[in-house]
């Protein structure tokens, strides 16, 4: 066969004729996120690519391959999955069954009122408390939570936004009381309160205090807590409120460089605080968008730090992250099924390069995840790790013309999405105009008309349905009003027991730092070591900062 | 001819989860119902208070938090206290059939759960509303 351009060109011809001639079977042909998906690519597509300085290599600069030059060959990824619920002392006995069963790190699942910073016994609180994750009201539960786990000897990532300088500041109180010091912790709060406004709405404060907040945290980390990671910016909320692919990956970005530009105007150094950056996607339905998707992350990020935001240490520039699997994706009809989606999702985040990952049980849709779902969903990881042989080489897609392309893509289009945000005015002008809001809202709907009418097909939901379900019921997790009872219980005698003085000597501290220029994470501090509650320490800024109400539109 | 089905639509309790209210709020509307979205992190007394004063003739509340046996119910009973036990109570979450099975023996009307559809849940909304409509008629 010719080698010639011509020769080639009339090979891509008759391919082109052949593949006419046999027509398409009626289907989308299209990503999850509605971005038509081509029958073939080809070198042609990926012409304009760079092996060098688009690719790379792994730990080198764009580090498109991977922000480590060994990745799973030195170390796999850390095996964390997301667990709390009822009590500290049920969240506990949790912790220590995943720990037994081989998993790395731990990962805490607040509850709503926790979240939103009211005790377990506040109005608001009833029927919501250890409903979706523990209920910490105070450093006693924190004690609790974590007792007979050294926290020297393991890392935490804690899944708190609003009020997360005031739970972490419970966290180090709880490992100094253990006998750690703040240098020997590990771990992460996820902190990113941008996405709060644009997808989590679990927000307190208005922006300004609210990033105030969290540079607090960024700074304390760089000068205390070094091995910490004060924030995971988070793309996990915005896909599972209903974005595309490539919104997520951008809206994400694009408040990672909002949290550094906000650093940066406090007076930081890039490179004290970039290095302890790091990010938490999803890994959706759709395998090789995702996959692009997490690859485009590394090389967008790393070329904006170095180039816009001058950072000098390498390690400035990558793109670390963690991945869960997407709860959205699961179904409540036939939830078998959910094992084998969550399976190929979780291959795509260690194909992506994931540092974490979380994948999720079987049985999200019903409730909280039982025990046994808890452990095929991390067996699931295991069999990947060790099994799929897929951990022995470093990004094995790399040079497909398919994911490279699409690589191409996902930078370009968010690049566009970078565009639209500048032109705005940035992320807080976007949230307050509720653009973000707006735009996820439209993606999330037009998915959903899509289902409705069988573009996108759902194994169990619109094909495959099964009538008699019956024999897929699974046995479910429920939590008892007894919960809500005993924690209750449990708040007012600590309130009877502590030092009332020590308390409003430590509330009084929170309130003039609020309103002053200082760091604030001493005062909450003191006011974890004093046991004042959390809902008592949120109050006093709820005074100081106001709170925030979002422009309600769909 | 009929006046439009006014339906609120609102998040009650802690939980931030808008997606499926505000899905459900879109495709109400575009059913040709005129639709008052609520919000979130509402008290179940406020939103009574909007379902009275907006004259709703129902109210979908979405709740993906476990806190459905505490909310609902205390729609249901504020709502008779109003005089306006005539609105419909629906919805949806993450709720156990056990549970949704009580909440109906309650007061509450059908609540959907994952995997329902759009469809489904507009043309329950119309046929239970007329029903009552016609009830409060004869």
């Amino acid at each position: 066969m010719s080698t010639t351009d011509a020769g080639r060109s009339t090979s891509l011809d008759r391919w082109k004729e052949s593949y006419e001639k046999a027509g398409e079977r009626d289907a989308a042909f299209e990503t999850v996120s509605s971005v038509p998906v081509s029958p073939l690519v080809t070198p042609a597509d990926v012409a304009g690519t760079d092996a060098d300085t688009d690719i790379g290599l792994p730990g080198q600069f764009p580090y498109t391959r991977g922000p480590y030059p060994t990745m799973y060959r030195t170390r796999l990824w850390t095996m964390r999955q997301f667990a709390g619920f009822g009590t500290a002392t049920d969240t506990n006995q949790r912790y220590k069954f995943l720990l037994e069963k081989g998993q790395d790190g731990l990962s805490v699942a607040f509850d709503l009122p926790t979240l939103m910073g009211y005790d377990s016994d506040h109005p608001r609180s009833m029927g919501e408390v250890g409903r979706c994750g523990v209920a910490i009201s105070s450093l006693k539960d924190m004690e609790t939570l974590f007792d007979g786990i050294k926290l020297s000897d393991v890392t935490t990532s804690m899944t708190i936004n609003s009020p997360a300088a005031i739970v972490w500041a419970m966290y180090l109180v709880t490992a100094q009381k253990q006998g750690c010091s703040l240098d020997q912790l590990g771990g992460t709060t996820q902190n990113d309160i941008l996405k709060e406004y644009i997808a989590q709405k679990e927000y307190i404060f208005p922006p300004e205090p609210s990033m105030r907040l969290v540079v607090d945290t960024m700074e304390f980390a760089a000068n205390h807590v070094p091995r910490w990671h004060a924030i995971s910016v988070s793309g996990y909320h915005i896909r599972e409120a209903g974005s595309t692919a490539v919104q997520e990956l951008a809206f994400t970005l694009a408040d990672g460089f909002a949290y550094v530009e906000a650093a940066l105007e406090r007076g930081m150094d890039i490179d004290s605080f970039a290095p302890r950056l790091s990010f938490f996607f999803n890994s959706h339905i759709d395998f090789f968008e995702e996959i692009a998707k997490f690859r485009a992350a590394r090389r967008i990020y790393a070329r904006r730090m170095r180039d816009k935001y001058g950072a000098k240490n390498p390690r400035s520039m990558h793109c670390r992250f963690h991945t869960q699997t997407a709860g959205c994706s699961l179904t409540a009809q036939q939830p078998l099924n959910n094992i084998v989606r969550t399976g190929w999702q979780a291959l795509a985040g260690v194909l992506g390069g994931t540092q974490s990952l979380h994948t999720n049980s079987m049985d999200e849709t019903l409730a909280l995840p039982t025990e046994q779902a808890v452990k095929v969903a991390l067996r699931t990881q295991q069999l990947i790790a060790h099994e799929s042989g897929v951990a022995n080489t470093i990004d094995p897609l790399a040079g497909s013309y398919f994911v490279e392309d699409l690589t191409n893509k996902m930078e370009a289009g968010a690049n566009e999405i970078f565009d639209r945000i500048d032109e705005m005015g940035g992320v807080i002008a976007g949230i307050d105009k509720a653009w973000f809001q707006r735009e996820i809202g439209k993606a999330a709907y037009k998915y959903q008309r899509e289902l409705e009418a069988g573009r996108q097909i759902i194994v169990g939901v619109n094909k495959y349905v099964e009538t008699d379900e019956a024999d897929h019921e699974l046995e479910i997790l429920k939590i008892g009003s007894e919960v809500e009872a005993g924690q209750n219980a449990a708040v007012a005698k600590l309130r009877a027991e502590r030092s009332a003085a020590k308390v409003e000597a430590a509330l009084e501290r929170i309130r003039t730092d609020a309103n002053a220029s200082v760091n604030m994470m001493p005062a909450f501090m003191e006011g974890a070591e004093a046991y004042c509650t959390l809902g008592e320490m949120v109050d006093v800024l709820r005074e100081a900062f106001g709170t925030y109400r979002e422009t309600a539109v769909f | 001819m009929d006046q439009p089905i006014r339906v609120l639509i609102a998040k009650p309790g802690l939980d931030g989860h808008d997606r499926g209210a505000k899905v459900v709020a879109a495709a109400l509307r575009d059913a040709g119902m005129e639709v008052i979205y609520g919000g979130l992190h509402q008290t179940p007394e406020v939103i009574v208070e909007m379902a009275v004063q907006e004259d709703a003739d129902a109210v979908g509340l979405s709740v993906l938090s476990g806190a459905h046996m505490h909310l609902f119910p205390r729609v249901v009973e504020l709502l008779k206290e109003a005089g306006a036990e005539h609105v419909l109570v629906t919805g949806g979450g993450i709720i156990a059939p056990e549970d949704m099975e009580e909440l109906s023996g309650l007061g509450v009307g059908r609540l959907f759960g994952p995997g329902a559809t759009l469809k489904e849940l507009e043309e329950y909304i119309r046929e239970e509303v007329g029903r009552r409509r016609t009830a409060a008629r004869s």
